[in-house]
């Protein structure tokens, strides 16, 4: 059985606009693809660790020296929108 | 009629220090050819003639003076997610079309202080997601063997670029076959080395647990030189292993009689295009002619990695573009508020592919189901490794086809994102489990197209890898050149 999907929720959390033939289309592919992806469960027991990374490495740390780095102007250079040497978006909060 | 640009980036390298030609002359060829096909084949987004001019020329001074090491003056493509100061990388994306990053890639920044001549930026699937290159915004990418066929990809214009003679070598990146399949697709040489190996600082991030640059090269030996030049680790990549910088040349023309080459059995059932299963049989003999030890290997849950891969990749990739946002780089798309301003740019930023896999990984992940599909992914991870730990203990190298199929025609799967996804089926695996592997060509069918056997072996086996890759392709001494270059000289 596909599996169902509640797409606007989904399209939600990710922060993406779709129209409704987007929405339609995603409900019925994706819900194949989960029922299909899915199949992991058949041997996915719980004895069997998960692994996130193949080759693991942990506390790659680095000596606390200064180093170069991008200039403002760099760091500004592909912003949509600049004030003041910052980025600018629209209002976050409504003020009353 | 063989041009310069049509020699492998090794015999280049010999030549440039003989003075029988020079980096400018090469670049020239290359130039021309893209000229003269890149209108019908479409792999380049970006071109960057004057810059390479200026490269060429700095290179053949150095080659002047003796301090040129291998890769200076070879004329190279990057594909689109790799970025470049000053050039615009767009991962074939609209949501990235005019960005231009103020930094340069570690590959690229360490084949630029080698002499390296950058021609251009090459197309893609968006973000990497594909294999057909046919999900890149700009227009898909056309195969040399056959303009109405597709290149693989995600990389495929790189491949497409190295095949038709428009660069020498090139750059791609492989999340789940993407330097492999369209390696396969096209007739070159395509490796994804170790993941760690190769620093990703300055790729752009699809997932990056899997995520490995590759070279996409006319031989094994290129290969070698190209891994030789970028290699080895980088402070910039916390995940970057603990590797020197090395040179895979020494050792590479080593004798293999003797090396354990296990066939992987579950590669070779239903779905295999019989021309493939021949193609990469012969291979498999020609092993065995060289003095490999052949016998049957098996990878007990292959059959489950596709679907491990397809919740792992849009998973972390459900993650990594959530920085799209259009606040620091790329298009925005004007709202009410900051919400309203990021989920209009994101849904006109993305296409189809993205749109699906962003989709796919926020569910994966979201309350309630992360155990489910994610946790349980990452589960078989463990068991794709555990199969390959096994494996190796028996063998040195395992055998498979690259790809189930050879180059299927433009617009024949991008409607089933199932049918698209069991490209991959043989390539996953390699990635799951952080391996290096090779694709180089096996032969061709009886359509006249590539087919692409795979050489994988344990994390960190690379010299053997590329020393058998490197007896294999000399045994099967694959030299058919795609039809689009086979007549006139381009």
């Amino acid at each position: 059985m596909p599996v169902e999907i509640d797409i606007e929720h989904v399209a939600r959390l990710a922060r993406l606009e779709l129209t409704d033939d987007e929405k339609d289309r995603l409900r019925e592919q994706l819900g194949v693809i989960l029922e299909a992806a899915a199949k992991v469960s058949e041997v996915a027991t719980d004895d069997v660790p998960p692994t996130a990374y193949a080759i693991p490495r942990s506390n790659v740390l680095r000596s606390d020296e200064i180093t170069p780095s991008l200039t403002l102007e760099e760091v500004l250079s592909n912003a949509p929108e600049v004030e003041d040497d910052r980025f600018k978006v629209p209002k976050v909060v409504e003020v009353e | 009629m063989t041009e310069l640009c049509d020699r492998t980036a090794s015999d280049l390298a010999s030549a440039l220090r003989a003075g029988e030609c020079s980096a400018a002359e090469i670049l020239e060829s290359s130039i021309e050819r893209i000229d003269a096909v890149d209108g019908r084949v479409g792999a380049f987004l970006a071109r960057t003639d004057e810059l390479a001019r200026e490269q060429a020329r700095a290179a053949d001074e150095r080659i002047a003076a003796g301090d040129a090491p291998p890769a200076a003056g070879i004329p190279l493509a990057l594909k689109d997610v790799l970025s470049t100061r000053g050039v615009t990388t767009t991962c074939g994306s609209k949501i990235l079309e005019t960005y231009v990053p103020p930094f340069d890639c570690t590959p690229w920044e360490r084949l630029k202080r080698d002499g390296g001549v950058l021609v251009g930026k090459t197309n893609c699937d968006e973000f990497a997601m594909g294999s057909s290159n046919e999900n890149s915004a700009f227009g898909p990418v056309h195969n040399p063997w056959g303009l109405d066929l597709v290149p693989g990809g995600s990389s495929g214009g790189s491949a497409a670029a190295v095949a038709a003679g428009e660069a020498v070598w090139a750059l791609g990146t492989d999340t789940g076959g993407s330097v492999r399949q369209p390696a396969s697709l096209s007739g070159v040489v395509g490796l994804k080395p170790t993941y760690g190996l190769i620093s990703r600082y300055g790729l752009i991030a699809f997932a990056s647990s899997l995520d490995t640059v590759g070279t996409l090269t006319r031989s094994v030996r290129d290969a070698a030189l190209l891994l030789s030049a970028i290699g080895g680790k980088d402070p910039m990549d916390a995940t970057s292993l603990d590797e020197p910088r090395r040179d895979y040349i020494e050792g590479l023309d080593g004798e293999i009689s003797g090396i354990r080459v296990g066939v992987v059995k579950e590669a070779f059932g239903e779905g295999v295009e019989p021309g493939v299963r021949d193609s990469v049989r012969h291979a498999v003999d020609e092993l065995a002619n060289l003095g490999a030890r052949v016998g049957e290997a098996s990878l007990p849950h292959a059959d489950y990695a596709l679907s491990a891969y397809y919740l792992i990749a849009p998973s972390e990739a459900s993650s990594n573009l959530a920085r799209y946002d259009g606040v620091r780089y790329g298009v925005r798309v004007d709202g009410a508020d900051s919400v309203e301003m990021m989920t209009r740019t994101r849904g006109a930023g993305f296409g189809a592919e993205v749109k699906r896999r962003i989709m796919l990984g926020t569910y994966a992940l979201s309350a309630g189901y992360y155990e489910a599909y994610y946790g349980q992914a990452q589960k078989v991870r463990t068991l794709i490794i555990r199969d390959y730990e096994a494996a190796f203990e028996a063998f040195d190298v395992l055998v498979s086809p690259t790809s189930p199929t050879t180059a299927f025609p433009i617009g024949a799967k991008i409607d089933d994102p199932l049918a698209m996804y069991l490209n991959d089926v043989f390539t996953i695996p390699a990635n799951l489990s952080g391996m290096p592997a090779i694709s180089i060509p096996s032969g061709i069918d009886g359509a006249g197209l590539p087919v692409g056997v795979q050489l994988t072996g344990p994390v960190l086996a690379e010299p053997t890898l590329l020393r058998v890759a490197n007896a294999l392709e000399g045994a099967l001494g694959f030299d058919v050149r795609p039809p689009l270059l086979a007549g006139s000289g381009a």
